[in-house]
C-alpha cells in the first residue's frame, strides 16, 4: 500500500484557513454572518471566532439542547437532529479522522508541542474524562439546568473551552472595545485555563483532545464502526514501539487497531519500518481478510 | 452484520440529519452561530 507523505501538517493548515478564511473579521472585530453559518464543521472550531465560516458541533449541539424547554412556549424545541445526525455520518464515515488532519485545536496543541521541554506521557485512564465532559458538560448540564429565562446554558463552552477563547476570546476582546468593556471573572477563568492547557500541551501531546475534548470522544466511538479502518499486520509487527513514540495520541497502535483514542493521523502507517500498519475502507479490508481466511481453510 | 453495520450507522445518521434539517434546525444553528457566543468568549 502506498504510504503517506508525511504532509499532514499542511492539510492541518489548510483545513484551519479554510474553516476561518472570513479574513476582514479580524480587522473589523466582528464575526462572519453568512448564511452558510449553519453548516457544521467535523471539528472543535468555536463559531465566535472573527473569520469563522461555520458552526462548531458541540456549541450548536449544545444550544439545541439548551433550547429544548416544553414549558416555553417561545422555545424552540429542538432535539439536534441535524446535530447528533451529521456528527454520526462523520464518523460512521471516517471516525476520529477529523481531529488527526482537520481541527485547528488539534494543530495548535501539535504546534505547541514542539517547544523544547522534559515530555510526559498522559496516563491511558485519562482518556476516559472526555466522556465525563461530554456526558455532563455537553448533555446534562445544558438539558437540566436553567438560567434566569428558563433557557439552559452552553456549559462546555462557558466554562471549560479553551479553543473558544483562543479562537474567539482573545481575539474578539483585543479587537472590540465594546466587548473589552465586560471582561470580568469568567475571561479570566477561560484565559487561565488556557494558559493551563498550554503549559499541558508543552509537556504533553495533545492533552485536550485525549482527555477532555467532547467531540473527540463522540467521533472515536465510531472508530470501531466506521468504513475507513486502521489494520495492524501481526505477522509483520515486531512491537518495536516506534509507533508509539510518534503517536500524537500516545497510543499502542498493535494493541486496539481501531481504538476510539486514535485520531487517525496515520503517522504509524508512515512510521512503521515494517509495514505492518496499513489503513483502508471497510469493503476493501474485508475483502482482503476474508481472501485470508479462505487461504487459511485451503 | 458486522461487515454492514458502518453502512447502517451512515444511513441513520444521515437520515436524523436530513429529518433535522426539515424540522428547521440549520435555523437554530445558524441564529446562534451568526451572534457573537458570548459564554464562548468568557463573557456570558
Amino acid at each position: 500500500m502506498k504510504k503517506p507523505r508525511d504532509r499532514r501538517a499542511w492539510y492541518q493548515a489548510a483545513s484551519a484557513l479554510a474553516m476561518n478564511a472570513w479574513l476582514p473579521g479580524w480587522l473589523k472585530g466582528r464575526i462572519f454572518q453568512g448564511g452558510i453559518k449553519g453548516v457544521c464543521v467535523p471539528v472543535l472550531n468555536c463559531y465566535s471566532c472573527p473569520s469563522a465560516l461555520g458552526a462548531c458541533p458541540i456549541g450548536a449541539m449544545q444550544t439545541s439542547f439548551g433550547g429544548l424547554r416544553f414549558n416555553l412556549s417561545i422555545a424552540e424545541k429542538k432535539f439536534g437532529l441535524y446535530v447528533i445526525g451529521f456528527l454520526g455520518a462523520v464518523g460512521a464515515l471516517v471516525g476520529r479522522l477529523p481531529c488527526g488532519w482537520l481541527c485547528p485545536f488539534g494543530f495548535f496543541q501539535e504546534l505547541v508541542h514542539k517547544i523544547p521541554s522534559p515530555k510526559v506521557r498522559m496516563p491511558s485512564f485519562f482518556s476516559y474524562f472526555r466522556y465525563v465532559f461530554l456526558a455532563v458538560f455537553v448533555v446534562a448540564l445544558p438539558l437540566l439546568v436553567v438560567d434566569e429565562f428558563g433557557f439552559g446554558e452552553t456549559w462546555f463552552c462557558k466554562w471549560i473551552c479553551p479553543a473558544g477563547t483562543l479562537e474567539a476570546g482573545l481575539p474578539l476582546v483585543a479587537l472590540n472595545a465594546n466587548l473589552r468593556a465586560l471582561v470580568g471573572f469568567m475571561y479570566y477563568w477561560k484565559v487561565g485555563l488556557l494558559v493551563l492547557f498550554m503549559a499541558a500541551m508543552v509537556l504533553v501531546r495533545r492533552p485536550f483532545c485525549r482527555a477532555v475534548c467532547p467531540l473527540g470522544a463522540i467521533l472515536g466511538l465510531f472508530n470501531k464502526a466506521s468504513i475507513f479502518r486502521m489494520a495492524v499486520d501481526d505477522e509483520k509487527c515486531t512491537r518495536c514501539d516506534q509507533c508509539l513514540k510518534d503517536c500524537p495520541a500516545g497510543i499502542r497502535i498493535y494493541e486496539s487497531a481501531d481504538t476510539p483514542d486514535c485520531v487517525r493521523c496515520l503517522k504509524c502507517v508512515s512510521s512503521c519500518k515494517y509495514g505492518a500498519v496499513s489503513y483502508s475502507f471497510l469493503k476493501k479490508r474485508e475483502v482482503a481478510e476474508d481472501l485470508r481466511a479462505a487461504r487459511g481453510r485451503a | 452484520m458486522k461487515r454492514k453495520l458502518p453502512w447502517v450507522l451512515l444511513a441513520l445518521f444521515s437520515g436524523l440529519m436530513v429529518a433535522g434539517l426539515l424540522l428547521g434546525e440549520y435555523k437554530v444553528v445558524l441564529e446562534k452561530a451568526v451572534m457573537v457566543c458570548l459564554d464562548c468568549i468568557g463573557i456570558g
